[in-house]
């Protein structure tokens, strides 16, 4: 196993549910000794919840996913105790990150300045819902409600319908992708001039950057991006760009001359549209495209859209891509003996000079290294 | 001193992928130097969407190259070949996203390169990996949502499977090799070794799903279900979704039934006591709820929800959402300029450090704009030092 790019360092994690403890599980995944900071009896929130009421002791599986690889001791930010032990604890640490509202770190005085005082080394990275201003500062951040205001969910699905989410939690996700790349490029800077940093990405706006094509293109034109009415795939894109079904099952078609395909799968009707209405008559083309389409399978289309080079694909689902030898390759599930379970989760995307980076280390059970994490790093008191 | 101040970035990459990655970079201080094909340059300059053109060039090309230099060279001419030997000498960072085999063919693969320069971080985004029978496909976002089960995770249960509208999978697998490079980046400031950085479009939007994908991992294999009634997440209970209201749209996110049920006085919702059949009901009671959030306006029910702390939102289009405070207070916005006085309102990078916004004013560059000045400042000269032209 080679050397991981973050060995040495040591993060305070002051996080619930998924948007900091994503961050905190990559840091952790790329070689960061990662503790959680959680509050004496209960501890995230996320150990309580469960999906499919799936759990592997009295933490749940959604929590032993998303915070493997960590270690976990209890504070109580309302004992001075406490505080002065998280201060001893913020005086070796290389990076704090929290998702606390805005306000309550410096209620708790643990703020950034007074926080710089104790190490100026220290990287202070927080993720707020909306910014830490304005109208919105207070209001949850959570996923869904984020999608909803900030024009996602008008991206997807087809625009007869009503405004479709996307099933998977975005903002948590991309803002805590956010986090780790400017935690990472403060740590490089520090390298140079021993200066901590203070980093701040809120849900709301990796959901604008995400959406920044769309954007842009909106920005420029003054137009709201519109969903096709059959088979949208992306507002901005022309057709055939979308998820069609056939015979048996789904074929996705992106980018790709209309006319090539039409020859390629035996369209006349298609031939009649000009190619530069590909965009302008999207609709139409995608309608004629979707009855053809369903007069033969999945790998007969496959199979004569490859030979012409064109660009598509089968819709699998997890049971087909599981089966399938490019999944197997991947080797993307990883074994973590969590108490006296096996859990099967997956491994951390990046690989490293060639190698996948896996870890079986469990999620942490609440205050598990409250002695081992100040017998490391606390020097005991005379 | 921005974060990556004195960084250089030869990026090699087109389309989205790679692009983004060097745009983050870009956006906290890197130097990037687009690395593009004469003549053509990366394909996403052709990439016209929503028939909406900047200066003949697409506005998604212009949104992704913002702050960016552009050297165009031809990879398989000696010459050219030759000079961007000379640069990679002097970079930090290289990164491309070509199929598997194009950089070895091309005598740029990472052997090659880390015998020239044995501290650089050379990074490569492929759609499958470099081995297995997916590793020659195109590594294309729709086709790496429908290939990952994505799809399967979008939109009620009676509807084709329905890919996000948002190139998902080329920004997550950008802000992946992002994150690798600039690990390894400062692994490399405090040991001085380079290293050699990969990720998949295919793994990173496995990594996307690790939460939903687990759970199929332990559940004994059963296939997501999609809600049958306004359906947010195959995995969470009512009311979670977005609701049509009279005139317009409301979501609202994880709530207790029977305190909505009070609030909204819905009657019909009072129904469901049982807290355990808010998942396995949820079609029923969204059912009941959908029809009676018709009855009045997404700003009458907002009044009520928000006033009890239950998690809700209005659904907003651009247009209403570019007219919010809680829009207009975040300064998203930036104007930046092409070098031929072109402006491009655009988004700015979502990072703030140090209580900054992230602003600059350079746009994307034209093709090849740069090379005289990149040749002149990095010294580029045609002899051969790195390459045997007669082998």
């Amino acid at each position: 196993m080679i050397d991981l790019p973050l060995k040495g360092l040591i993060v305070l994690e002051f996080c619930q549910y998924l948007s900091g403890p994503s961050a905190g599980l990559r840091l952790a995944d790329l070689g960061a000794r990662v503790i959680k900071i959680e509050r004496p009896g209960t501890g995230d929130a996320g150990r309580k919840l469960a999906i499919k009421d799936l759990w592997v002791d009295e933490n749940s599986l959604l929590f032993h996913t998303i915070n493997r690889n960590k270690e976990s001791i209890t504070a109580d930010l309302k004992n001075e105790e406490d505080i002065a032990f998280l201060k001893e604890l913020i005086k070796k640490a290389d990076v704090l990150i929290h998702n606390f509202r805005p306000g309550i770190m410096k209620k708790n005085g643990l703020d950034y300045a007074t926080v710089q005082q104790l190490n100026n080394r220290l990287i202070h990275a927080e993720i707020s819902g909306y910014g830490t201003e304005g109208p919105w500062k207070n209001k949850p951040g959570q996923d869904l409600l984020l999608q909803s205001i900030t024009g996602v969910a008008h991206t997807t699905g087809n625009g007869t319908n009503g405004p479709v989410p996307f099933g998977i939690s975005i903002a948590d996700i991309l803002c805590g992708s956010q986090l780790v790349q400017g935690i990472l490029a403060a740590l490089i800077r520090r390298q140079k001039t021993g200066k901590g940093a203070l980093l701040e990405v809120s849900l709301m706006e990796s959901l604008l950057d995400f959406q920044f094509e769309l954007l842009t293109t909106y920005y420029t034109s003054k137009k709201q991006p519109q969903r096709s009415h059959v088979s949208n795939g992306h507002p901005l894109l022309s057709a055939p760009y979308g998820v069609y079904a056939t015979a048996d099952g789904f074929i996705a078609l992106a980018m790709m001359d209309i006319h090539v395909l039409a020859n390629a799968i035996h369209c006349t009707e298609l031939e009649a549209f000009e190619k530069e209405a590909a965009f302008a008559k999207r609709d139409e083309i995608k309608a004629v495209l979707a009855y053809h389409l369903k007069t033969n399978k999945t790998a007969y289309w496959l199979h004569r859209l490859q030979a012409e080079g064109l660009w598509a694909m089968e819709v699998f689902d997890w049971e087909k891509m599981m089966a399938h030898p490019a999944y197997r390759q991947l080797q993307m599930e990883q074994v973590i003996d969590a108490g006296d379970k096996k859990m099967i989760t997956t491994r951390c995307p990046i690989r490293i000079n060639g190698e996948r980076l896996t870890m079986n280390k469990p999620a942490p059970s609440l205050g598990q290294h409250n002695e081992k994490v100040r017998k490391d790093l606390i020097k005991p008191t005379a | 001193m921005n974060l990556l101040a004195d960084i250089l970035v030869l990026d090699f990459s087109q389309f989205l992928s790679g692009p983004s990655a060097a745009l983050r970079l870009a956006d906290m201080g890197a130097r990037v130097i687009k690395i593009e094909k004469p003549g053509t340059g990366d394909i996403c300059r052709q990439l016209y969407v929503s028939d909406v053109m900047i200066e003949k060039e697409s506005t998604i090309f212009h949104a992704i190259n913002r702050n960016k230099d552009s050297y165009a060279a031809d990879l398989k001419n000696p010459d050219d070949l030759e000079k961007i030997k000379q640069l990679i000498a002097k970079a930090d960072v290289m990164m491309h996203n070509f199929r598997p085999g194009v950089m070895e063919r091309i005598g740029l693969d990472y052997e090659i390169v880390k015998a020239i320069n044995p501290s650089i971080i050379y990074a490569e985004v492929t759609g499958y990996g470099d081995s297995g029978p997916w590793k020659d496909l195109p590594g294309q976002d729709l086709l790496l949502q429908a290939a990952s089960g994505l799809t399967w995770l979008n939109n009620n249960n009676n509807e084709d499977p329905t890919p996000m509208g948002v190139a998902v999978v080329d920004i997550m697998a950008g802000t992946h090799i992002a994150q690798g490079i600039l690990a390894t980046l400062y692994k490399r400031a405090v040991t001085g070794e380079g290293a050699l950085v990969q990720v998949s479009m295919f793994e990173s939007i496995l990594d996307f799903q690790f939460e939903v994908l687990t759970c199929y991992y332990n559940d004994g294999n059963q296939l997501p279900v999609r809600g049958a009634v306004n359906s947010a997440h195959a995995y969470i209970a009512a009311p979670y979704g977005i609701y049509k209201t009279k005139e317009g749209y409301l979501a609202l996110a994880m709530g207790n039934i029977l305190l909505l049920a009070e609030l909204l006085e819905c009657e019909g919702m009072k129904l469901f006591t049982d807290s355990n059949d808010w998942f396995s009901k949820r079609d029923e009671i969204k059912k009941v709820l959908a029809e009676h959030l018709l009855t009045n306006t997404t700003a009458h029910w907002l009044t009520i929800l928000e006033k009890a702390d239950i998690w809700c939102a209005p659904v907003m289009n651009y247009d209403e959402l570019v007219e919010q405070d809680g829009y207009k207070v975040l300064d998203m916005e930036i104007v930046v300029k092409t070098s031929n006085g072109l402006s491009v309102s655009t988004t700015r990078c979502p990072i703030r450090v140090d209580g900054q916004v992230l602003k600059y004013e350079k746009g994307a560059p034209l093709l090849g704009e740069h090379n005289e000045e990149i040749e002149q400042e990095f010294e580029l000269v045609r002899e051969a030092q790195y390459t045997e032209k007669n082998p």
